[in-house]
């Protein structure tokens, strides 16, 4: 009965949320802010926590301005055909090490962002950029199985677990071409950057056999519906299962022994930006250990700052579904650019779907 | 006479809206599907057929027969459930007319994305249906309801039906009543009366309706994506891909003439035979 209230409560506000969400992005505080020279900041859509971005408009008589996207491709996208005017960008490890060989980034200067010393270890040197030429690590993580422990008793430790009869229909999966194909190709032993297009042939067949166990393929729900019980088993980012897991206590992450995705999203500048010595202020205020603290506490994401994780509280900083164990690092892979053999990607991906 | 120069005015502001906002974009969208695919979703203009070519690959065949058959069926529905209301509404006193049209317009002032995402709280293991037949004692157990075939179909059927109603009562509220009684003075049954007089004269109705039910179930993205739960590939899903998963801007282009041309093809067939019937 609760939960059709609820429900039916969700259905009542939905539209007046829609409408106040609408006015809360043209944002921000006091008026006549136009003499005041304004930062547009371009993110991911659960990266912004207020309290952050106000405090630097306050001590900086500055006003940021912040849209979000929702994928790497649609990042590219939109700074490709033009469509700029913002300053700070963030994507992920192998779209910075693009953007920067298209030319789209803004060399650094480092000596502005003294903050980037206290990266963490694993975050240094990192194949697609490894002098911070053009991006810097600010939040990292992993990709695993989030799941139901209610439900599954036995924790899972292989990706085969998402193979199981025994929970057909109660399983979800990534809706992205190269996390699932990842996931298939790290199961059958391969790189998950492997270009061999048998490998990957492979891993479609293997896909295929999992497919009818699959309630959905989706990237921006698993964590809601493991929540509502309607997935027991899903193949998940950490962050949002961190935070599914504070609304039932049952949910669980764990990286499969046979390793699987590190991922760090980047801070860089546009080249186009008119801002850069202002962007590059506003990317080491990001770092600051105090201010990555409040982000991460609020956020649930690791932060790139190794001094913030000391300083966690320990229900976040022991969250596996936030910091992977440190024994597993060595196991996990970065994505790359495949270059060309994202045709094969995208064939096997269809036909996937198709299924 | 006087009138004419406004007119001509009229008409030629309304061309070159349609020319700039119709005409070059489509010209825009032709030229890339033309290109070749850039290593980073980029255009390299080198003319190539090839993305046409990939159109007939059976795999493309497929998802576009798919497509057909969903926007196909959801427009049967449509029309079915649509007449009875439709014909309510027509023949409804005006203060009925006015509140039914209210109520079939209210849910348009709700966001798309939202009033489609309503339907997953609807559908879902611990959703309302859910609750409600097991509360009622019709289900032991939730039925999987949600990311099925039949949740696109019925989120689709929901979300263009208004489409399918308004031309509906519009044709029907032209039929004279006195049509409809010189039938039944005649014997015809309701089911004659139906099929002789009411289906025949609101054809209009149904073919403004079903073009406008039609094209955009053809093309739907957000129904799938959100009740479909990313399983069944359609064509809306595929554009959306190209464009922004594979980077591959000339297939997605290619694939939107390739939707639009057999849209276009289908217009032209209906158009002939219904004329042919009408002439004959």
């Amino acid at each position: 009965m609760n939960n059709m209230k609820m429900v039916l409560r969700c259905l009542v506000l939905l539209p007046l949320a829609v409408i106040g969400g609408c006015s809360e992005s043209s944002t921000s505080s006091d008026s006549n802010t136009s003499s005041r020279p304004t930062l547009y900041y371009f993110t991911w859509s659960d990266y912004v926590d207020p309290e952050v971005v106000a405090k630097f408009e306050a001590a900086r008589g500055v006003r940021v301005v912040v849209d979000s996207f929702s994928s790497n491709e649609e990042l590219l996208a939109k700074v490709q055909t033009g469509m700029t005017g913002y300053d700070v960008v963030v994507p992920s490890d192998f779209m910075a090490g693009i953007m920067g060989r298209l030319g789209l980034l803004a060399e650094l200067e480092l000596e502005r962002i003294p903050n980037v010393r206290d990266l963490e270890s694993h975050l240094q040197e990192l194949p697609f950029d490894p002098t911070n030429r053009f991006s810097i690590p600010y939040f990292w993580g992993t990709v695993g199985i989030g799941y139901n422990a209610d439900v599954v008793t036995e924790p899972p430790t292989s990706w085969e677990a998402l193979w199981d009869p025994q929970f057909s229909g109660r399983i979800s999966m990534l809706n992205d071409e190269r996390e699932v194909f990842g996931l298939a190709l790290r199961a059958l032993g391969y790189s998950l950057n492997s270009v061999d297009p048998q490998a990957i042939q492979q891993a479609k067949h293997k896909l295929i056999v999992q497919k009818p166990l699959v309630k959905a393929y989706t990237s921006d729900q698993f964590d809601q519906l493991l929540v509502a019980g309607e997935v027991v088993l899903a193949h998940a980012w950490g962050g949002p299962v961190a935070r599914a897991m504070r609304e039932r206590p049952s949910i669980r992450y764990v990286i499969p022994q046979e390793g699987g995705t590190i991922w760090t999203d980047c801070l860089a500048v546009l080249a186009s930006s008119p801002n850069q010595a202002l962007a590059m202020d506003f990317i080491n205020y990001l770092l600051d250990e105090e201010v990555a603290l409040l982000t991460s506490k609020r956020l649930l994401f690791a932060s790139a700052n190794r001094h913030v994780r000391d300083r966690l509280p320990a229900n976040i900083r022991d969250n596996h579904a936030v910091y992977p164990p440190g024994d597993i690092l060595p196991r996990m892979e970065w994505m790359e650019d495949v270059q060309d053999a994202i045709r094969y990607y995208d064939r096997a991906w269809t036909e996937l779907k198709v299924q | 006479m006087s009138s004419a120069f406004p007119v001509k005015l009229s008409l030629l502001s309304a061309g070159i809206f349609l020319g700039l906002f119709f005409l070059v974009p489509l010209l825009l969208i032709f030229g890339v599907s033309l290109a070749s695919r850039g290593m980073y979703g980029g255009l390299a203009w080198i003319a190539t057929s090839e993305n046409y070519q990939r159109l007939l690959d059976p795999l493309v065949g497929t998802i576009f027969l798919r497509s057909f058959l969903f926007a196909g069926l959801t427009t049967m529905v449509c029309a079915a459930v649509g007449f009875p209301l439709a014909y309510c509404m027509a023949r409804a006193s005006r203060q009925w007319q006015l509140l039914l049209l209210i109520l079939v317009m209210i849910p348009f002032w709700t966001n798309f994305l939202v009033r489609t995402y309503a339907w997953v709280l609807i559908f879902r293991a611990d959703g309302i249906l859910n609750t409600l037949l097991m509360r009622l004692g019709l289900l032991e157990e939730p039925l999987s309801m949600l990311f099925t075939d039949v949740s696109v179909f019925v989120g689709l059927v929901y979300g263009y039906l208004p489409f399918m109603v308004l031309p509906l009562v519009v044709a029907i509220e032209r039929i004279s009543p006195q049509l409809e009684e010189a039938a039944f003075d005649l014997y015809a049954s309701m089911g004659a009366m139906f099929r002789h007089v009411l289906l025949p004269l609101s054809k209009p109705g149904f073919i403004a309706g079903g073009v406008l039910v039609f094209i955009p179930s053809l093309g739907a993205f957000i129904t799938p994506y959100l009740l479909g739960g990313g399983q069944k590939m359609m064509l809306g899903t595929l554009i959306q891909q190209e464009f922004l998963v594979s980077r591959d801007w000339p297939f997605g282009s290619a694939l939107s003439f390739g939707l639009m041309g057999t849209v276009l093809l289908l217009w032209f067939l209906l158009g002939r035979t219904s004329y042919g019937r009408d002439s004959s």
